[in-house]
């Protein structure tokens, strides 16, 4: 589908010279070039016209994103190329046709010859028998092979489930094997590095982990030793493989080789959800699928997007989300009265006090402090609150190291979001001075903190003890919290719907993975309604009709709407 | 259509000829072979395949056979079984069978008896015995643990041995399993 989609969108731009080939005796005309793993045109493979065509052909060692090795052998295919004459024109059946010569071993022409569709390029006129016997027998032959040193021990395989080995021996294997001899055994539960278990006994070498790692990480810490049955996959000595995309390798891994250390014995595939939605650990926002189960997340997987982060994601990112399960999320509405101790209350009452208080502040004695981390909805609301209190408003400041390959110097998932919903008025961090000054001469009386800890941002608890009404939504406990005149319990991004804007304008949005815990609510919701209480806001219902109210209002999002962003977001000019 | 209620005749209505009749069908039993049991004192001894409750067993040499695959919680038609798998914990000196279960717990007031979990276990781990009688006074007691199935399940005599068998050949060729 994808492959439909960008040939549309490249015709567009300009005219793709065309090639007809043949697939299961079906006429399909395909690009004469198409992208490889950098993008760069090259010929067309017999693979790629066959995903053309619709034709799937199975394959472990080929992916799009990585140079092709040809290794597995799995995508063998039987196929014919139009005869040629002495004089070097096509021969032609009696109805005028070209008469195809099914290719044949040159030694033995009985037997046909395949080929890897993965690395032949199609030439004009050529049939491909990707369902033909011989490319069956082909299939089978290559699959024995395979599962000759195979363990077969799935009952205790991580990959179990979405294991190509599984699925090609159902699809294209023998049903029993005829294999009698002892296996060969190769090293179990080798430790790569911090965050990677190798089997050796799974691996195909199949190579997309040596690929991967060399190629597009440019950290060539992986390779293959010994011949023939006892090749085996290792790092160098010495090298443990431990750059920050090592687990791409388990994702690519066909097989259950290649094991996270994290994910590791943890829940068998099939029991987990899959829920589309976005990394929130820096601004580049890559795409990711959550895999759930019963409320508790398991892991994060990176889902491509070519806009984004292609079929990768960063290990930082990938392992960054054990907090949203942690034991001591916030998850009642609390209240202090004074100087009194915090005491569990009632979301109707807190947001109708909240209310009260920041209508009756003074202009300009209100401040607010949000977070980068928040959706854009939430921002959007918050800085409608900002203007009509006349609040000075800030965000926290998260820089990192950036590298080359998806993650970016800034930490914060939507900065660019709170630039544009007019939250951040000026760069991030320069207004905290001012906040902090107003605490200190007491000009500003309310306080408004969204998801940071300000301890943090030098305003010390014993600042905060002379706020007169500190209002702080939270997912953890941190100092901040625990000074709140009114503590919200907010949620998590994977307990809640919304859009992140990445560092490129990319606004992605994201879906709702597990539930919140105890009375915790989405911010959006009860932003919302101080936002209807304050500036006099229309209510929103839903995050739809929200997202569609702040699309019109924003004017580089003018146009959008919930549902046209689609899974993998679109780019707007910033 | 209506069906007319047939008038009795003489002998019916006059009642006794079918007392006399039932009572005789009485007192034939009491000459018959006697079919009723004194259950509970008395058990039944249930036929070879019959489907009790599931239980884990052990092998010959005190290995817990689940491998926590947790196949049966996924074929389970009632969701009676539960599993935890051992998770990351797991060092890597397990030895060769990777895998077993932190915990496992069958809801005996959920079980059907079905057999689903026997059949599609790859390990030969757990078996419907003969068990068919089970109580308890809580719901909570009902709920079987790793420990409790593992003590009703008993010993299987494995005769393959599979991953002893992936053992000896793995040290055989000088690769540790």
């Amino acid at each position: 589908m994808s492959t439909a989609v960008k040939l549309e969108a490249k015709s567009v731009a300009a005219p793709v010279e065309m090639m007809t080939v043949n697939v299961n005796g079906r006429s399909v005309s395909v690009p004469k070039l198409m992208p490889d793993h950098n993008g760069k045109p090259v010929p067309t493979t017999m693979l790629q016209a066959c995903q053309v065509a619709g034709v799937e052909v199975p394959h472990y060692c080929y992916h799009p994103k990585l140079p092709i090795a040809g290794n597995c052998r799995m995508c063998l295919v039987e196929f014919g190329l139009p005869m040629m004459g002495a004089d070097r024109k096509p021969i032609l059946n009696e109805d005028g046709s070209p008469k195809i010569a099914k290719q044949v071993l040159p030694y033995d022409p009985s037997q046909p010859r395949g080929a890897i569709a993965c690395a032949t390029p199609i030439s004009p006129g050529m049939e491909i028998y990707a369902d033909s016997i011989a490319t069956q027998q082909m299939r089978e032959g290559v699959l024995e092979s395979l599962l000759i040193n195979h363990p077969l021990d799935c009952p205790i395989c991580d990959q179990a489930g979405e294991c190509k080995l599984q699925e090609y021996s159902v699809e294209h294997g023998q049903a029993t094997s005829r294999f009698v001899e002892e296996k060969v055994h190769k090293p179990k539960r080798v430790d790569l590095g911090p965050r990677i278990v190798l089997d050796d006994e799974r691996c195909i070498l199949c190579s997309r982990c040596v690929r991967f790692t060399r190629d597009i990480v440019g950290d060539d810490a992986l390779g293959f030793v010994n011949r023939g049955s006892y090749n085996t996959l290792t790092h160098f000595p010495g090298k443990p493989f431990d750059n920050n995309y090592t687990l791409n390798t388990v994702d690519l891994c066909p097989v259950g080789a290649l094991t996270s250390k994290d994910f590791r014995f943890q829940m068998r595939v099939w029991f987990l959800k899959e829920t589309k939605s976005v990394c929130t650990s820096c601004a580049t926002g890559c795409n990711i699928l959550m895999g759930s189960r019963e409320g508790k997340i398991h892991r994060y997987e990176p889902r491509q997007n070519d806009a984004v982060n292609s079929c990768w994601m960063c290990d930082e990112g990938r392992l960054n989300y054990k907090w949203i399960g942690r034991e001591d999320r916030l998850k009642t509405v609390m209240i202090r009265r004074g100087n009194a101790p915090q005491v569990v209350g009632k979301w109707p009452i807190a947001l109708a006090e909240i209310s009260a208080r920041l209508n009756a502040a003074i202009p300009g004695s209100v401040a607010i402090i949000g977070s980068s981390r928040q959706t854009t909805e939430e921002l959007w609301l918050l800085a409608k609150i900002a203007k009509k209190l006349g609040a000075k408003t800030d965000t926290k400041v998260r820089e990192g190291e950036a590298d080359k390959l998806l993650v970016n110097a800034d930490r914060n998932p939507n900065s660019t979001g709170a630039r544009l919903t007019g939250f951040l008025t000026e760069k991030a961090g320069n207004n905290i001075r001012a906040i902090v000054e107003g605490l200190k001469v007491g000009s500003i009386k309310t306080l408004l903190v969204f998801g940071e800890d300000i301890t943090t941002l030098g305003i010390s608890s014993a600042l905060l003890d002379t706020v007169d009404c500190l209002i702080v939504s939270e997912i953890l406990p941190n100092a901040t919290t625990a000074k709140a005149n009114y503590l919200l319990p907010g949620c998590a991004h994977a307990e809640k719907r919304g859009t992140l804007i990445n560092i490129k304008g990319r606004v992605q949005k994201f879906m709702k993975a597990v539930e919140q815990p105890g009375e915790a609510r989405p911010e959006w919701e009860f932003l919302n309604e101080l936002a209807a209480n304050i500036a006099g806001h229309h209510r929103f219902v839903s995050i739809e009709g929200l997202f569609n109210a702040m699309a019109q209002d924003i004017q580089p999002l003018n146009g959008l709407t919930w549902s046209s962003l689609g899974d993998q977001g679109v780019t707007i000019a910033i | 259509m209506i069906v007319k209620r047939a008038e009795l005749s003489f002998l019916e209505r006059l009642y006794l000829p079918t007392l006399l009749g039932g009572l005789q069908v009485t007192a034939k039993h009491f000459f018959r072979k006697k079919v009723t049991m004194q259950y509970p004192e008395q058990k039944w001894t249930v036929p070879a395949g019959y489907r009790g409750a599931p239980y884990l067993v052990k092998d010959q040499v005190g290995r817990t056979k689940c491998v926590s695959c947790q196949l049966c919680e996924f074929v389970c038609p009632p969701k009676a079984i539960r599993i935890t798998p051992p998770g990351s914990s797991n060092g890597l000196d397990s030895g060769v069978v990777e895998k077993s279960p932190l915990e496992f717990d069958i809801d005996m007031l959920r079980c059907i008896f079905c057999g689903f979990c026997q059949e599609v276990c790859p390990e030969e781990a757990i078996f419907l015995m003969k068990d068919y009688s089970l109580t308890g006074t809580s719901r909570s007691e009902m709920i079987y643990n790793k420990d409790k199935l593992l003590a009703l399940g008993g010993v299987h005599q494995d005769k393959i041995q599979k991953w002893k068998r992936k053992a000896q050949e793995a040290l055989h060729q000088g690769v540790t399993p």
